[in-house]
């Protein structure tokens, strides 16, 4: 094998690859921006809806209450809500959102409080609506605090104390590591993203080095030099895996700045920005372990070699770039279900599981950013993922010398 | 020198089933000389030259191509062979300098020599105004005068064309043709492929016609003439190919 062919070969796919526009923004540009616009573009425009929403008073109709004017009287003076008149066709308007929410007492709601008798409140509102969710919420509470100094007064008129209705407290303490509850809480996402990332960058210059020099006939013309065949994929394997790497890369360096930068703009917006931003913020966001993140993206080096090869083998069937597209982008699915599945709630890495693709690299992941580091399962993985790899690459030198795949017509 | 002996080449189609692309096909030509490989449209002219040319396998047969055999040592055919065809494209994203430097570099030549061997051809094919634009943006003859330059870097004793001014304009086409024969002047062997019977008869010392795959007549055009009784070698074509026969002795 000649060392110098393979490099020759690469230097001019690197060349040629950062000269395309197409290629340029999937592999580099994309990754760099994903980040800085999930959280500053998202996260505004989120905060900014939220803020808008919670800014309006929400307009409620009071359905029932006829001769109960206490009750009445104290949601007509709810700062944060307006009452309208009462409308026949109010289930109508909620669902048009020119009503918020409606709440229905019994006609004698304060007598049958002053009775000590039960009495049904029903909220009506539109579920998933962001600001139906706020009004309901604000009635809710309301009714909620109505309940208490209810239940306080009963109490007080038999002098009973307060700990007659809650006789304990129960607390909940948190005794995992930081990073433990924030491996828990992100790590199935991290593998996911990362691969994600991995497979994006890989496929774009796959089909641009094998159907796009195909359509554009320049296959034929590297084929009559007198670089050899397993020199040719390699040094076009290399760029592929460039490719890969490059936009895991990016995005990683991308999001380990602007994730902390996210939460510092959104922790001093405050309030509902805040919320917005709760999963990206770097003061809320669950901690991870670094250490494991690195090791993460060293697990996914592998990964990154069986992408390159597989869609490079796959992209060298089709006769155009738009074949190539329309074969390779189907794989995606393949590749998200194996990371999806270790996002499942009970899923845990055991050694049968350390030999499944994708997935065991997906938990492992998972684990390393929780700061679990089991060096058996480790070196399977590892391991196992390498073997893949290297079936893949050979099968790409393999599949690079059937005259039926390279000049398939 | 080209030495091709019962060269055959089998495709099997799910739909058709064999094909013999190329079937017994034997001819020779020498250093200094022109070879011209004339057929229709699917005759088999590009399958016979990628044999050749190593891009593909014979199924059958064998050939030389400056003395290293087609099977047994492809990569040395391909370093001793320069290979031009209308389906032989160029990067687009490189400029003609960067073009010819890679192929020269996958030739094994030193940066010293690619310069100074990029410097003579662009002297000759007058290509100093252009070679350090960008492919994408050349006119067809920039783009033909950068794909000789790309054949020639390495100075191979064997030049290969098929159909290559397939598609030109008259201009470009020219350019070919004197390309051509100044390779024979210099002593290199070519074979030339093409269905335009004025270029075989312009070009060509020796000629073979094509059709199914089948070599049915080789010779100089001064041969062929007498053996078909005709003078215009389009009629000698089509006698050869509808198998009219040769003239009587």
């Amino acid at each position: 094998m000649k060392t110098r062919d393979i490099f020759t070969v690469y230097f001019k796919e690197l060349r040629d690859t950062l000269r395309d526009r197409r290629t340029i923004i999937t592999m580099f540009v994309l990754p760099t921006i994903l980040m800085p616009t999930l959280i500053f573009g998202f996260g505004f425009i989120a905060s900014k809806v939220v803020r808008q929403a919670r800014a309006e008073t929400p307009t409620i109709m009071i359905l029932g209450a006829a001769s109960s004017s206490a009750v009445r009287s104290a949601l007509e003076a709810h700062p944060r809500i307006r009452v309208v008149p009462v409308a026949d066709d109010y289930r109508t308007r909620i669902s048009d959102k020119t009503l918020r929410a409606a709440v229905e007492l019994p006609d004698d709601f304060d007598a049958a409080l002053a009775r000590g008798e039960p009495a049904q409140v029903r909220i009506y509102h539109y579920e998933g609506e962001l600001k139906s969710g706020f009004a309901a919420g604000e009635l809710d509470r309301f009714f909620r605090d109505y309940r208490e100094k209810t239940l306080q007064a009963r109490l007080d008129e038999r002098g009973l104390p307060s700990t007659l209705l809650k006789p304990f407290d129960v607390t909940r303490q948190n005794v995992a590591p930081p990073e433990k509850v924030g491996g828990n809480l992100i790590g199935g996402f991290i593998p996911y993203i990362i691969i994600l990332l991995c497979f994006t960058g890989a496929m774009y210059p796959a089909m641009d080095l094998t159907a796009g020099e195909k359509e554009r006939g320049t296959m034929e013309t590297i084929l009559c030099s007198p670089v050899g065949r397993t020199e040719l994929v390699l040094g076009k394997f290399l760029m592929v895996l460039t490719g890969s790497l490059s936009t895991v890369v990016l995005a990683g360096v991308s999001s380990a700045i602007t994730i902390p930068l996210g939460g510092m703009f959104f922790s001093r917006s405050g309030g509902a920005a805040a919320a917005a931003s709760a999963a990206a913020s770097g003061g809320t966001l669950p901690l991870i372990d670094p250490l494991g993140l690195l090791a993460s993206f060293v697990m996914v080096l592998p990964v990154a070699v069986l992408f390159a090869a597989a869609i490079f083998t796959l992209a060298l069937f089709a006769k155009s770039y738009k074949e190539a597209q329309s074969t390779v982008s189907p794989l995606i699915v393949v590749v998200i279900l194996p990371a999806l599945a270790a996002m499942l709630p009970g899923v845990e890495l055991n050694a049968k599981l350390s030999l499944v693709p994708l997935l065991n690299v997906s938990l492992v992941c998972k684990e390393l950013v929780s700061g679990v580091f089991q060096w058996d399962l480790l070196a399977l993985i590892f391991g196992s993922t390498c073997v893949y790899a290297a079936g893949a690459l050979a099968l790409a030198v393999r599949m690079f010398n059937r005259e039926d795949v390279i000049f398939r017509t | 020198m080209i030495d091709a002996r019962h060269l055959t080449k089998i495709f099997h189609d799910k739909k058709r089933g064999e094909i013999r692309a190329v079937d017994d096909v034997s001819f020779r030509c020498e250093p200094g000389r022109i070879y011209g490989l004339l057929g229709a449209n699917g005759a088999g002219k590009t399958t016979t030259l990628r044999l050749l040319a190593t891009l593909l396998k014979p199924t059958a047969g064998d050939a030389t191509v400056a003395g290293f055999g087609v099977a047994t040592a492809p990569e040395r055919v391909r370093a001793s062979l320069g290979f031009l065809a209308a389906s032989t494209a160029l990067y687009g994203r490189l400029t003609a300098r960067e073009t010819i430097a890679y192929f020269g570099q996958l030739n094994g030549m030193d940066d010293a020599l690619i310069a100074a061997r990029t410097k003579l051809l662009a002297d000759e094919l007058e290509m100093h105004d252009f070679l350090d634009r960008r492919v994408d943006k050349f006119s067809t003859g920039m783009k033909q005068k950068t794909s000789i330059a790309r054949t020639l870097i390495h100075d191979p004793a064997v030049l290969i064309f098929d159909e290559p001014t397939l598609g030109l304009d008259v201009m470009a086409a020219r350019t070919i043709v004197r390309f051509v024969r100044d390779c024979r002047a210099r002593g290199k062997t070519v074979i030339y492929s093409t269905h335009i019977m004025s270029e075989v008869e312009k070009l060509c010392d020796t000629i073979g016609i094509i059709h199914d795959g089948r070599l049915l007549a080789t010779g100089t055009l001064e041969e062929l003439r007498i053996a078909y009784a005709e003078s215009d070698l389009e009629e000698i074509f089509v006698k050869v190919v509808t198998g009219a026969g040769k003239a009587a002795a």
